[in-house]
């Protein structure tokens, strides 16, 4: 692998569901989940992808890790195109991409015990690690994300939401990846719980030199974790650019409408912000709007949205952006 | 303010069986809601926020649970002792829920129109023909778009936000004076979140009712809120007008909170959150039950439990309920 090949890197991916009729269960019609997205990851970065429901950001990361078959667009984990791996090859390169899912709760065998989890994936891969180290390992990675080693024998329902997380990382980190994808992974914890979760992935980063695709609706958490920001609107990427240029100097009408939606907790402490309310819901991805997809919520909207798709290309010499009218705003938050 | 509050909760206590034990899932609140104030009732998962709305509702879920304790005066009627039909027409007229899914309270057989009209055929005996005229006209003022065309569309052809104003036009519909809103932007997307909380501070603006927001989420009611009455394990720690508590904490529960939340400005810092997780109501320690996720807790936090006083040295109203209070207000500047 050359050495300035980037860890992932995403082309044009597009990732469709078919739409069949309740009776006769023929299709329809197709639903274009992920649209065109093209974005990548260097070793040790992360990559936050932001968006709202049905933006396709979790289509994304399930197509990425095989969950769902692209249609069209190339996934190169270190250069290798995943698409069309064969099942063999694609378990050992599966080995260094983990995900982390919002439900903790949901993704554990709940019959299962966290030694049983954790060690299951070393089952099927022995070389990662050799059986009898299996105890000492799991007591290690307990360990390593916060949770007491000698509750190894315990299962799922013993353990409150952020312990379940915690479970759920460890099982992502047991097989040494290269990349996690944070789909949602702490949007479903408290508070006070989340900031610990989030010190623990920033750690876990820093330690074992991860990568991260970090999936959230939440701004401030994305900015937060985040070296590269995507923000992602009806399966597209609107709008990219490193964490400090994107939530300093937003310049596509969505991620600037997402930005001034974010609840401040300490408003009184700055000047009034510019409240920027769209209207509406995002469309259906069954039936987007013609040319740029925001235009049907965008207050700036002319003719030429509807006729002409805009492309994702540098404007006004700063960085990525998917509007005929990109602007700077600088209103939005204070600095 | 020397007015009467419009809800006065005085030492709420309501326990839930289970089959592990008893859970006192609300153990001697105390909160007053003032006429056209907006008050946000703040907690995380075990706090009891949901149970004191449901309390104060009358819908805590039975048989499990009961209200074993304290009073809820409500426009200085005591609604725990209220016979049942007066009860239940103060609830019905006066007092209005909103909850985070609309659709789950929502008839999914009924046309949304029909549905909103509902409330002014039964309470207000009007005809079909009103009643239809006047959920036209509370669909246009919750800002549902087109609304003599969805009249007569079923909730789920609604999106999750225009559910929500659709349960907002119904809470609304017989102009109560108290409106009680769970999570109502929880499960919907930011941009989403925000037109709901600007259409909630409007209305209670034009109405001039009483807002109480039950949340999660700080942020989401710093704009809005006069006052914030924040909970843990059932027991109000800290309240007070919301600038006011969230600049100057009096509680080591909400200083860790506003020390948990990712900044969305300025620069990035390492986040200082609180430790340990979410109370385990079956198995509360002694004394305070903050005390084992506390920096400051000492041998008087295990051996007396802390009572709700004022803020020391800060403007009244403010109370927190913590025997170091002073030292949190003093560390945090």
């Amino acid at each position: 692998m050359p050495f300035d090949t980037p860890l992932l890197q995403v082309r044009d991916l597009h990732t469709t569901f078919p739409l069949r009729s309740a009776l006769l269960r023929r299709t329809v019609g197709h639903v274009q989940a992920v649209a065109g997205v093209s974005f990548e990851i260097p070793a040790g970065g992360t990559l936050g992808l932001v968006g709202e429901s049905g933006s396709g950001k979790s289509t994304v990361a399930r197509t990425i890790i095989g969950l769902e078959k692209s249609q069209s667009g190339s996934i190169l984990f270190e250069g290798e195109e995943l698409t069309s791996l064969p099942p063999a090859r694609m378990r050992q390169v599966r080995r260094h991409l983990q995900m982390i899912f919002q439900d903790p709760y949901a993704s554990l065998n709940p019959r299962a015990t966290v030694e049983q989890i954790i060690t299951e994936a070393w089952e099927i891969h022995p070389d990662v690690v050799p059986r009898d180290r299996f105890k000492p390992e799991v007591r290690e990675l307990l360990e390593r994300v916060g949770l007491n080693p000698d509750h190894a024998a315990r299962y799922p329902h013993q353990f409150s939401g952020g312990q379940r997380q915690r479970i759920g990382i460890a099982r992502a980190l047991a097989l040494r990846p290269k990349l996690v994808i944070c789909d949602e992974a702490v949007s479903a914890l408290d508070v006070s719980v989340q900031a610990q979760v989030l010190n623990l992935l920033a750690d876990l980063r820093s330690e074992l030199g991860l990568a991260y695709l970090f999936i959230a609706h939440d701004l401030s958490v994305v900015r937060h974790i985040s070296d590269q920001v995507a923000v992602m609107y009806l399966g597209r990427i609107v709008e990219t650019a490193s964490q400090q240029e994107l939530f300093a100097e937003p310049i596509h009408p969505y991620s600037q409408a997402l930005l001034s939606a974010v609840p401040d907790p300490l408003p009184w402490a700055r000047p009034p912000r510019t409240p920027i309310l769209i209207g509406g819901d995002v469309p259906s991805p069954a039936d987007p709007p013609s040319g740029c997809r925001f235009r049907t919520r965008c207050w700036k909207a002319q003719d030429v949205c509807a006729a002409e798709d805009p492309a994702l290309e540098l404007r006004l010499g700063l960085h990525p952006a998917a509007c005929h009218f990109a602007e700077r705003r600088t209103d939005l938050v204070a600095r | 303010m020397t007015a009467e509050p419009l809800l006065s909760v005085r030492d709420l206590r309501v326990e839930f069986s289970t089959a592990a034990g008893v859970v006192t899932a609300v153990d001697g609140a105390s909160f007053d809601v003032r006429r056209g104030e907006t008050v946000a009732l703040l907690g995380e998962s075990g706090s009891g926020k949901s149970v004191t709305a449901q309390a104060v509702l009358g819908i805590v879920p039975k048989p499990a649970g009961r209200v074993t304790g304290g009073s809820i005066h409500y426009d200085g009627r005591d609604l725990l002792t209220l016979p049942a039909p007066a009860k239940r027409e103060l609830r019905g007229r006066e007092i209005a829920m909103v909850f985070q899914d609309p659709l789950s309270s929502l008839n999914p057989v009924f046309r949304v129109g029909a549905q909103i009209g509902e409330m002014f055929r039964r309470h207000r005996g009007a005809s079909r023909k009103e009643a239809r005229a006047q959920a036209l006209e509370l669909m246009r003022r919750v800002g549902i778009p087109a609304a003599e065309k969805r009249l007569d569309d079923y909730p789920h052809q609604f999106s999750g936000g225009m559910r929500q104003r659709v349960m907002i036009a119904m809470a609304l519909a017989l102009s109560p004076r108290l409106l009680i809103a769970d999570e109502p932007t929880t499960a919907l997307d930011v941009t989403v979140q925000a037109q709901i909380m600007d259409l909630l501070a409007r209305l209670q603006d034009e109405e001039g009712m009483s807002l109480v927001l039950i949340t999660h989420d700080l942020g989401v009611v710093a704009d809005v809120a006069d006052r914030v009455v924040l909970m843990y394990a059932g027991r109000v720690v800290e309240a007070g007008p919301i600038r006011e508590v969230y600049e100057h904490s009096a509680h080591p529960y909400t200083t860790g909170l506003m020390g948990s939340l990712p900044a969305i400005d300025g620069p990035r810092e390492r986040l200082t959150p609180i430790q340990g997780g979410p109370p385990d109501l079956l198995d509360l320690p002694s004394g305070c039950s903050f005390r084992p996720r506390c920096n400051f807790a000492d041998q008087l936090c295990a051996d007396e439990e802390p009572a709700l006083l004022d803020a020391p040295g800060r403007p009244l109203p403010h109370s927190s309920a913590c025997h170091h209070s002073g030292k949190v207000l003093s560390d945090a500047f």
